[in-house]
């Protein structure tokens, strides 16, 4: 089984693409239900992500990938973790600055979607918000 | 030069222009292909995903109870979405998609139900448009390019008439008209109902030691299937969509190839009636000046 190992499979694809896929030893997401971490071996589970929000994978060979994630759901299976999501980009595809300006345009139409796609963009970036 | 070289050869360089645009055209198409097959593919593993975690819910939830899911026999109006690219110029494309749509309008009349036409690009709704049938909604501009917003913008608006009441101008079961990218040479119009759901494994079949996992929820079932039920309606559209493009781009590609072929052969022949016609020329001025010079020799 699956627990044994010490790793956990993780696929995280959206719409559009498979953003990345590798092997990590933690993932924390926040659902609708709350903040939500898990380790290999961890039961099967199927959670709604929080809008706007953050997915950390601490990745197995160490060192940690912060994704943003934007309307998605967490499937964890005894094969692995998947993540699927409406939007999803690596903290290293950000560009702060335009999410910054996205954000700041969000606000004034208020547009509660985008305001959260860009929050969490900006999280991911490791920016305050 | 005579009046009839003149027209050859105005002919001539006409073909040779639209000759030009038609191979851009082609070139065009085929970088496009590419690109359109590409996001094909790309957007695959999420439709996968979702199917997969759908039928572990499913199959989990012992009762299915949820509005997307429910057939709703008593309704006697049908959506029918067809998807068709915003330009011509793509060879049969158009008309085959159109035709599947037409047959599908006939087959559910027949059964006694009534067709509602929800078009995607002009083709399509110029079609409608001068035939004077109904169109219940359109959208247009995004054909060769479309994103998950125009996806998303078209379920929804597919799934507000599914839940509405036909009093209320809603509609009980939603089919989609997409054409079908088997190959670059081969494109079908296929014909498929989307709504209510048939939650069905993808065409691959899962690995043998492949379970459905028990999941635990987060939040409750209902909920997430609330969620979770239009968002793969969404990418059922989605992938239409996605597939219809890279169709066009082929259909175009091919269509474009032909007319350059054809504009290579009409210029063949056009050069060599020009030379018989410039030859001819020729022989008659010879034959003027050598009938000139022996009547004045005569003379």
């Amino acid at each position: 089984m699956a627990a044994e190992s010490h790793e956990l499979h993780v696929e995280l694809v959206s719409v559009e693409r498979e953003v990345w896929s590798g092997e990590a030893s933690m993932v924390i997401a926040r659902t609708t239900e709350g903040e939500i971490g898990v380790l290999p071996g961890h039961a099967p589970l199927l959670g709604q992500l929080a809008d706007g929000g953050v997915v950390t994978v601490h990745e197995s060979g160490g060192g940690h990938r912060l994704i943003a994630v934007h309307g998605g759901f967490l499937s964890v299976t005894e094969q692995g973790v998947t993540i699927l999501a409406e939007v999803a980009e690596l903290a290293e595809d950000i560009d702060a600055s335009r999410a910054r300006e996205s954000l700041e345009r969000a606000r004034s139409e208020q547009d509660l979607a985008a305001q959260r796609r860009a929050e969490s963009r900006l999280r991911a970036a490791g920016q305050p918000v | 030069m005579g009046a009839q070289l003149r027209v050859y050869r105005r002919r001539i360089r006409s073909v040779q222009s639209t000759k030009k645009i038609t191979r851009a055209m082609e070139l065009i198409a085929a970088s496009r292909i590419v690109k359109a097959q590409a996001r094909v593919n790309a957007a695959k593993p999420y439709s996968r995903q979702i199917t997969r975690v759908i039928s572990a819910l499913a199959s989990q939830t012992a009762t299915l109870d949820h509005p997307l899911l429910q057939e709703q026999t008593d309704e006697k109006r049908v959506a029918v979405l067809v998807i068709t690219s915003d330009r011509g110029l793509a060879g049969g494309y158009n008309a085959n998609a159109l035709k599947m749509a037409s047959q599908l309008e006939e087959l559910l009349r027949s059964e006694g139900k009534e067709p509602v036409a929800f078009l995607i690009g002009r083709k399509a709704v110029s079609y409608y448009k001068f035939r004077n049938r109904h169109i219940e909604q359109q959208w247009t501009g995004f054909s060769e390019q479309p994103d998950y917003e125009h996806a998303r913008e078209v379920a929804d608006a597919l799934i507000d008439s599914f839940i509405r009441t036909e009093e209320e101008g809603g509609v009980g079961e939603i089919h989609v008209v997409h054409t079908e990218y088997v190959s670059a040479l081969t494109q079908r119009a296929v014909a498929n109902r989307v709504l209510p759901l048939v939650v069905e494994e993808s065409d691959e079949a899962p690995p043998e030691d492949f379970v459905l996992p028990l999941y635990e929820f987060e939040p409750s079932p209902e909920a997430l299937l609330d969620t979770l039920l239009p968002r793969y309606v969404q990418t059922r559209v989605f992938a239409a969509l996605l597939e219809s493009a890279a169709s066009e781009s082929a259909s175009r590609r091919r269509a474009m190839k032909a007319a350059t072929d054809n504009a290579d052969e009409l210029i063949k022949s056009l050069t060599r009636a020009a030379n018989s016609a410039r030859q001819a020329e020729i022989t008659q001025e010879i034959s003027e000046i050598v009938g000139g010079a022996s009547a004045l020799a005569d003379a």
